[in-house]
């Protein structure tokens, strides 16, 4: 095993690379095995637990091997309602193994994944790091064949998506399904003019073009960018940073992965112009493990800056403002999207929330204060430097000042990224995407809000319904029950665990709705759904506890009828425990009829 | 430095600055009760029993700094009953058999469940399975009873600061893991340590078991919080 230990010793002895150590040995090996685990301990100077810790929190990487070529599909309700079910059985009767499991000759992996950011072209998949959309039997029982016969998988992508989808460094079959082009992202640009417009006025005079823009982070919490940054500049220190999250894990969105594939210099000059608001000089763009697939595009577009004076030293011109930024991969977590697990990962740690305050702001990667943006706002915050902050604030409405870029999946005729003034509603959205005879639509993805068709007027906007890009649409023969319990799936998958309230009570609602789900529920039942619903949204420690229980409380307030429905009412207790099912299933096994079948469907 | 002002239920409270809620109230005579907590150690927030509200909005006492001015609900009715729902998960959440529990009257967890006149959870149990690890000479780790407060990952390091407890696993599958090899080093002291700070039964020395009987331990005679409320009226 030289090779893997050449892996190793190329990384600094340095702890925090311990992240990217384990990404080349998984790489490598397809698993970090025990002698690995004692090999990079030595190697970063850890404990062997530590690394073990670090390794087991990320979906991506392994403690047992993952097989030769390993398929992660997508798991998120989009993929499941456009025939992720067939698909899974194909890939699993053409490598002869179940999800979960690899294939006795250990030549293929198959594992299920959260949302990997294509929900407008499911089912989809990851293959050895290559995406493949819009998946049908036929396409995977060939990926598996392909893959058998030695072929890589980039070898098996048939033809590529749109756009820089089709450029030599990306060479995905991703398709962009750009819908509806808007006047701030998708508006005419010209490169570099954000920089040079910031380098020419005074840092606290970005900051204040910024704050009378009334920008708002477009991640989905909302807080003032300008104020951010002002916080992030007030505070004395060695060093600023500039973080762009590019982890956006809410499944259904996907609209960051346009922009990093069509307008990857929009936003490293966003990133640039924070920077020279902050004062810092280096900037980190945390990318999702998911969207790996775009890093050399983006390498590559880093370095097409650099040569024009854009990044580097003195840019644009100026005299004395340095700005480089670096890439830096996740390894699979949802919760690296909030921002203090994603600079805990960016530091190569397990991917936890840290406790606020200090806030990043003050405390942020390797304790200095940093601002971390989401990738749509710092694209807005480069536009709104060029335009203006009147122009911007024109668009939207008071409270919600300019557009916003929408991630539309589901059951609808033309999913994709819209982008959109803020202040537009439900039904005008559906019309625009084609589904119109929706039943119901998830506005903010599983964290967010499941609105009827009597809040179809609702506005998308701050105040009203706030959304980091996700919205999926639901038609008529949805079952509302099975959206729900993916939702919690995803929730108790994600939570990091460090916390009581989301590590044990999620598991709890999921029990306790799949009871009320099965029409075993009682009206007492749906009271201690809502009850022990707020007891996790209160306690929680971050965003991820904090909302999770939305997908239960939102369907039970806005469709009551469906839970009535479901209970049996009048009943006081309802045993979760299903006497005649257990005793069939016992029977069964043991190859038996029930002695008297009548009383137990009594 | 000058003191900070704030109330705890209305109650006006002197702090030191820095200090956390949990320490302030602790200085005022007002029992917060927390069990991830420990004295000399970073708070972390992770067993969330120390929920208190301050304008509405719902924080961890042991991670947050005292600021001037802040009114704090600690000891309102549905705070408490929030706080039991904690106990209670995890109670559920692992498995807590305290009559056979070398720890039964010293264990934090159970001392808070007599506080919250805990009978039955309100959760149903959730049996997991846990595995016990012995492989340490003069320690185990028994995870049934683990609650992942993080004490041990947060006291217990070699000499060179690498930590000899570490959380593996993510969400409801997360556990603490005993580094094997840092494990086989630890000191009789260095053992004992790491038991004391446990806060329940998870990390025994080996051994020396039930040195005090039980009846004769801490929380026998006197509750949890004790200590700090009846303090207060001395």
């Amino acid at each position: 095993m030289k090779h893997e230990n050449d892996v190793i010793a190329r990384h600094p002895k340095d702890p925090a690379a311990l992240l990217d150590v384990l990404r080349d040995v998984q790489a490598l090996s397809g698993c970090v095995s025990d002698e690995a685990v004692a090999r990079i301990a030595s190697h970063l100077k850890l404990s062997e637990a530590e690394v073990r810790g670090a390794a087991t929190f990320y979906h991506f990487f392994s403690l047992t091997p993952r097989g030769t070529s390993t398929v992660y599909l997508n798991d998120s309700v989009t993929s499941r309602m456009k025939g992720r079910t067939a698909v899974a059985r194909a890939f699993e009767e053409a490598a002869g193994c179940r999800f979960g499991e690899i294939s006795p000759d250990g030549r293929i992996g198959l594992f299920p994944t959260s949302c990997i950011g294509m929900n407008d072209q499911e089912p989809s998949a990851i293959v050895d790091g290559v995406v493949f959309t819009a998946l049908t039997p036929e396409k995977a029982g060939a990926i598996v064949r392909g893959l058998q016969a030695g072929t890589p998988a980039a070898g098996l992508v048939e033809r590529f998506g749109d756009g820089a989808n089709q450029s030599e460094l990306v060479r995905a079959m991703v398709a962009n399904n750009i819908r509806k082009r808007g006047p701030v992202l998708f508006g005419t640009h010209e490169p570099g003019a954000a920089v040079r417009k910031a380098v020419s006025m005074a840092p606290e005079q970005v900051i204040d073009e910024i704050k009378r823009s009334g920008l708002l982070g477009r991640g989905g919490a909302g807080f003032p960018t300008g104020l951010k940054w002002e916080f992030c500049r007030r505070e004395k220190a060695a060093e600023h940073f500039v973080v762009c999250n590019a982890d956006e894990g809410e499944p259904g969105t996907f609209k960051d992965r346009v922009v990093l594939t069509e307008l990857p210099r929009l936003l490293f000059e966003g990133m640039a112009v924070a920077g020279y608001a902050v004062g810092a000089r280096r900037g980190i763009l945390y990318l999702r493990a998911e969207y790996a697939y775009l890093r050399a595009h983006l390498e590559a577009a880093l370095a097409a800056l650099r040569e024009e004076g854009l990044l580097g030293k003195r840019i644009a011109g100026s005299k004395d403002f340095d700005f480089d930024i670096v890439v830096k991969s996740g390894a699979g977590a949802y919760i690296c999207g909030e921002e203090s697990a994603l600079l805990e990962s960016a530091e190569g740690k397990r991917g936890e929330p840290r406790d606020r305050p200090p806030f990043p702001v003050s405390s942020g990667y390797l304790n200095l204060p940093t601002t971390v943006n989401n990738v749509e706002t710092l694209a807005t915050a480069a536009r709104i430097l060029a335009q203006g902050a009147a122009w911007f604030k024109a668009m939207g409405t008071v409270q919600s000042a300019g557009t916003k870029l929408l991630s539309v999946s589901g059951d609808c005729e033309r999913p994709g990224v819209y982008e959109v003034e803020y202040g537009l509603t439900v039904a005008e959205l559906l019309d625009m995407a084609g589904g119109a005879n929706a039943k119901a639509v998830q506005v903010g993805g599983p964290s967010g809000n499941c609105v009827s068709p009597a809040g179809f007027g609702r506005k998308v906007c701050f105040g009203d319904l706030a959304t980091g890009g996700s919205v999926i649409v639901f038609g008529p023969d949805r079952d509302l029950f099975e959206i729900v319990g993916n939702f919690m799936d995803f929730f108790v998958e994600e939570s990091c665990g460090w916390c009581v309230p989301c590590r044990a009570g999620n598991v709890l609602l999921r029990k306790k709705f799949e009871k009320v789900a099965r029409g075993q529920g009682t009206e007492g039942d749906l009271r201690d759904l809502e009850a022990w619903g707020k007891i996790v949204k209160a306690a929680s420690r971050c965003g991820l506890g904090q909302t999770s229980p939305n997908p239960i409380l939102t369907t039970m307030k806005n469709f009551p009828e469906l839970y009535e429905a479901s209970v049996r009412k009048g009943e006081d207790f309802v045993p979760e425990f299903d006497l005649a099912a257990a005793i069939q299933d016992g029977c069964t096994a043991a190859n038996r009829q029930p002695l008297c079948k009548e009383s137990l469907h009594e | 430095m000058s003191e900070i002002k704030f109330t705890i239920d209305g109650k006006p409270c002197v702090a030191k600055p820095g200090q956390t809620i949990v320490e302030a109230a602790k200085d005022n005579g007002i029992y917060i009760p927390v069990l991830c907590h420990y004295e000399g150690l970073k708070p972390v927030g992770s067993c969330r029993i120390c929920t208190v509200r301050v304008a509405g909005r719902y924080m961890a006492a042991c991670t947050q700094p005292v600021q001037e001015g802040l009114a704090v609900e600690n000891a309102a009715p549905d705070l408490e009953d929030l706080r039991k729902a904690l106990v209670e998960m995890i109670f559920v959440e692992g498995n807590h058999f305290c009559p056979a529990c070398e720890k039964s009257g010293n264990c934090e967890l159970q001392a808070l469940g007599y506080r919250y006149r805990l009978t039955v959870p309100r959760f149903p149990y959730l049996w997991p399975g846990r595995e016990l690890d012995a492989a340490a000479p003069l320690i185990m780790l028994e995870r049934n009873r683990c609650i992942q407060c993080l004490r041990c990952v947060r006291a217990v390091k070699a000499k060179d600061g690498r930590k000899v407890f570490a959380a593996v696993g993510r969400g409801p599958r997360t556990t603490i893991e005993a580094d094997r090899k840092l494990t086989a080093k630890l000191s009789e002291e260095e053992a004992r340590k790491a038991m004391d700070i446990c806060p329940v039964g998870a990390i025994l020395k080996k051994e020396t078991g039930f040195a005090v009987p039980i009846g004769r331990r801490k929380y026998d005679h006197v509750p949890i919080g004790d200590d700090v409320e009846k303090g207060a009226g001395r």
